[in-house]
C-alpha cells in the first residue's frame, strides 16, 4: 500500500496535540454515545465512527476555515474533526430543540451550513454530487475554497460517483473526494461488489489525481491531503484519496458484526488510529503519560458536559413544529 | 403599462439574462446550453455575455447535475439547471427527492435550497412515451419543492425571476408546445410571486382550472361556450405549490361550478387534489360536481390521433363545461 509523502519537518507538538485531542475526541464521543444508546436515550441509527478516526482527523486538519465538507450517514467523526460543538451534536442526538437541526434532523443529518459542513445524509452516495456542487458554487463565486466529501466503498459503485467525480473533472473544481474504504458496505464485503478493490483507480480512469493511503494512520492521511489540497488550490483539482480502514463493530449499534473474521479484526484493532495519534504525541512530541491523561479527562468532562446539557435542553414542541410547516 | 410581444423562450431568457446580470451567483449548466443555445433555444447568447464560468455545458449525467445543481444551491449560489425533458429528471429523482425537499426540515430550518430546475414537459411533439410526460404530481407530492408551470411568456418571465429570489427548490416545468407561443410582456421590471393565481378569463356560469399547455386550450374552449351564451371564467394557478386556493375558491363560491382541466393521465393527478379542496370548501354552494377533464391513464402513443386522443382536447373542455351546466339534460327536458 502507498504511504504518503513523509513529512519534510517533524511535526510540531501542537500539531500532534490536535490530532491526538481530535481522534480522541471522536473515540469518546462514539464510545459514550453507544452507552447512551443502550440507555435508551438515543433511538435510531447509529453509525459509530469507531476504528476510522484518523480519516476525518487527518483530512479535517488538512482544511481552513471557509472550505466545505459533505459526509456520510457515519458522521459523527467528521463533524468533531470539523470542529463541530459537541453539545448541539449530543443534544440533536437527543432529539432536542438545541441541537443542530432542533432534533428536526437526528444522526443522518448533522449539518451546519454556516460553517460549511454541507451534512451528514441518509442516502448512501448523496454527498458526492452535493460536494461537487459546493465547489462549483465556490467556483462560480471566485472562491479558492476546497470542499471535501467523506465517501464510501459502497458509494463508489453508485453512478453519481462517475457522474460527479467527471463533472469535478472536467471543470477542475477544487474537489477532494476521500473514499472510506473500510471494506464493507453492511455485511457485503468488497471483493463482493467490485471486482478490483483498489478504488482510488477510479480516479485515474478519468485523469483525476489519485492516492491510497492508510486511513488508520492519522499522519500519512493528513500528508496527502497537504498534498491534495495543493493540487487544488493550484488549479488542477479534484484529487481522489482512498484511504483503507476498517469498522471496530458491526455496521451499526445493534448489528453484532459476526460477519467480520475475528482476525481481520484484531489486525486492524493493532493498528488502531486513536492509539497511533497518542503515540506520536508521545514519541515524536515527547508528551508524557500525565499530560495524555490531562488531556483525555478534559475530554472526557466535555461530553459529560454535553450530556447534562442535552438532558436539561428544552423538547421539541408539537406546536413550534406546526409554526414551522406553515407554508411547506 | 406598456408591452412587448415576447415569445415565451425569449420571455425566459430575458428573466434568466436580468437575473445573470443582477447576481453573481446564478448561473446555469444543461446539456448545450451554452455554445449552441439549447434545444429550445431558451440561454442562446448567454455564454458570449457572462462566459463560461456561468453559463456551462455537462455530459448526459442528469443524476450528476442534479446534484450537483442542489450541493451548489446549499452552498450559496443560484444554479439553474436546464434538464431536456421532465423525462430525464426521474434520473435524478433521489437528488430532488431525499436531498433538495428535505434539507430544509433535516436542518431544522438553517439550510436553504435555491435551486432550480428548468425543464419541458407534456404532448404535442410525436415525440412517444419518453418525452411527453406531465410529471408535476410527482413534485407536488413532495413536501419541500414548489412547482411552478407558466402558460404564458409573461408568467414564465416574473416566475423565474421570482423563482431566482427565493430560497427553496423550484421544479420549473415549461411546456415543449408553448416556447414559440407570443404574447405580451410588461416592460422594465417584471416579478411574478409564487402562490398568486391569474384569471385568465373572467366569467360567471362555470370556473375552469387549468395550467401549462391546458390555458391556450381552455381559452379556446371559452370561446366557442362565450358563442352558445355561457360564461366561462378560466383561472390559472401558475404555480401548483403553493397553490392560490383563496382565488379557487372565491371563484367557485361566486360560479357555482367547477372544471378542472389537466394534460396529465387522471390517476393520482394535481386536478383530483384541487377538487378535494373545492368539495371541501364549497359543496354546499355548488349546483353540480366538480368535473375533472385529465390525460388517460395509459403512456402517451407516439401515433399522432392516438396522442391527442390520450390527453384533453378543446371539445373535451366544451363538453364537461356543458356537463356541469346540465345543458345537456335543460335541452333534453325542454323537448
Ligand atoms: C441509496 C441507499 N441504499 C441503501 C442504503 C442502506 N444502507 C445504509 S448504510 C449501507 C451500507 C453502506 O456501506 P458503505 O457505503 O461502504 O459505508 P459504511 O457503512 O461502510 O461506512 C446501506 C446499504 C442507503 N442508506 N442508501
Ligand atoms: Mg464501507
Amino acid at each position: 500500500m502507498g504511504t504518503a509523502a513523509s513529512l519534510q519537518n517533524a511535526p510540531s507538538r501542537e500539531f500532534l496535540e490536535k490530532l491526538f485531542r481530535t481522534a480522541f475526541k471522536i473515540r469518546v464521543f462514539e464510545s459514550e454515545g453507544i452507552k447512551l444508546y443502550r440507555q435508551g436515550l438515543i433511538r435510531g441509527y447509529f453509525h459509530p465512527y469507531l476504528g476510522q478516526e484518523g480519516i476525518a482527523t487527518g483530512v479535517c486538519a488538512a482544511l481552513s476555515e471557509g472550505d466545505y465538507i459533505a459526509s456520510t450517514h457515519r458522521g459523527h467523526g467528521h463533524c468533531i474533526a470539523w470542529g463541530a460543538d459537541v453539545r448541539k451534536m449530543v443534544a440533536e442526538l437527543l432529539q432536542k430543540e438545541t441541537g443542530y437541526c432542533r432534533g428536526y434532523g437526528g444522526s443522518m443529518h448533522i449539518a451546519d451550513i454556516s460553517k460549511g459542513n454541507l451534512g451528514a445524509n441518509g442516502i448512501v452516495g448523496a454527498g458526492t454530487p452535493l460536494g461537487v456542487g459546493a465547489a462549483l458554487a465556490n467556483q462560480v463565486k471566485g472562491s479558492d475554497a476546497v470542499t471535501v466529501t467523506f465517501s464510501t466503498d459502497g458509494a463508489s459503485n453508485n453512478g453519481t460517483f462517475l457522474e460527479s467525480l467527471n463533472l469535478a473533472a472536467i471543470w477542475n473544481l477544487n474537489y477532494i473526494l476521500v473514499v472510506e474504504n473500510n471494506q464493507y458496505a453492511v455485511s457485503t464485503r468488497i471483493e463482493e461488489s467490485t471486482r478490483d478493490t483498489d478504488l482510488y483507480k477510479r480516479g485515474l480512469a478519468i485523469g483525476v489525481e489519485s492516492h491510497q493511503v492508510d486511513g488508520n494512520d492519522p499522519l500519512a492521511v493528513h500528508a496527502v491531503m497537504e498534498q491534495a489540497v495543493a493540487t487544488c488550490r493550484a488549479g488542477k483539482g479534484p484529487v481522489l484519496i482512498e484511504a483503507k480502514t476498517y469498522r471496530h463493530m458491526g455496521h451499526h449499534v445493534n448489528d453484532p458484526g459476526k460477519y467480520m473474521p475475528e482476525d481481520e479484526l484484531a489486525y486492524y484493532k493493532a493498528r488502531d488510529p486513536v492509539d497511533r495519534a497518542r503515540n506520536a504525541l508521545k514519541e515524536m512530541a515527547g508528551v508524557s503519560d500525565d499530560e495524555i491523561a490531562a488531556i483525555e479527562a478534559e475530554i472526557a468532562a466535555e461530553f459529560a458536559d454535553a450530556v447534562e446539557f442535552s438532558k436539561n435542553s428544552p423538547e421539541v414542541t408539537p406546536e413550534s413544529f406546526r409554526e414551522f410547516a406553515v407554508g411547506y | 403599462m406598456a408591452t412587448r410581444e415576447l415569445m415565451y423562450r425569449e420571455a425566459l431568457r430575458e428573466a434568466i439574462d436580468e437575473e445573470m446580470a443582477a447576481n453573481p451567483t446564478v448561473f446555469i449548466i444543461g446539456e448545450g446550453i451554452a455554445e449552441r443555445g439549447g434545444s429550445y433555444k431558451v440561454t442562446e447568447g448567454l455564454l458570449a455575455k457572462y462566459g463560461p464560468k456561468r453559463v456551462r455545458d455537462t455530459p448526459i449525467a442528469e443524476a450528476g447535475m442534479i446534484g450537483v445543481g442542489v450541493g451548489a444551491a446549499i452552498a450559496g449560489a443560484r444554479p439553474i439547471v436546464e434538464i431536456l425533458y421532465v423525462d430525464f429528471a426521474m434520473l435524478g429523482m433521489d437528488m430532488i427527492v431525499n436531498q433538495a425537499a428535505k434539507f430544509r426540515l433535516m436542518t431544522g430550518g438553517d439550510g436553504r435550497v435555491p435551486f432550480i430546475m428548468r425543464t419541458q414537459g407534456g404532448t404535442g411533439g410525436g415525440v412517444a412515451a419518453q418525452h411527453s410526460q406531465s410529471l408535476e404530481a410527482l413534485f407536488y407530492h413532495i413536501p419541500g419543492l414548489r412547482v411552478v408551470m407558466p402558460s404564458t411568456p409573461s408568467d414564465a418571465k416574473g416566475l423565474l425571476k421570482y423563482a431566482l429570489r427565493q430560497e427553496d427548490p423550484v421544479m420549473f416545468l415549461e411546456h415543449k408546445h408553448l416556447y414559440m407561443t407570443k404574447g405580451p410582456v410588461p416592460d422594465g421590471e417584471h416579478v411574478v410571486p409564487f402562490g398568486v393565481g391569474d384569471i385568465k378569463r373572467e366569467g360567471s356560469d362555470v370556473t375552469v382550472i387549468a395550467w401549462s399547455n391546458m390555458i391556450p386550450r381552455t381559452l379556446e374552449a371559452a370561446e366557442a361556450l362565450a358563442a352558445e351564451g355561457i360564461s366561462v371564467e378560466v383561472i390559472d394557478p401558475r404555480t401548483l405549490v403553493p397553490l392560490d386556493r383563496d382565488m379557487i375558491i372565491k371563484s367557485v363560491l361566486k360560479t357555482r361550478r367547477c372544471v378542472i382541466v389537466q394534460e396529465a393521465n387522471r390517476r393520482g393527478g394535481v386536478a383530483s387534489d384541487i377538487a378535494s379542496i373545492v368539495q371541501e370548501e364549497c359543496f354546499y354552494e355548488m349546483d353540480a360536481p366538480v368535473e375533472i377533464v385529465a390525460g388517460m391513464d395509459i403512456p402517451v402513443p407516439f401515433n399522432l390521433t392516438l396522442e391527442k386522443a390520450s390527453v384533453p382536447q378543446k371539445e373535451d373542455v366544451v363538453a364537461a363545461v356543458k356537463r356541469v351546466l346540465h345543458v345537456q339534460s335543460l335541452a333534453a327536458a325542454a323537448e
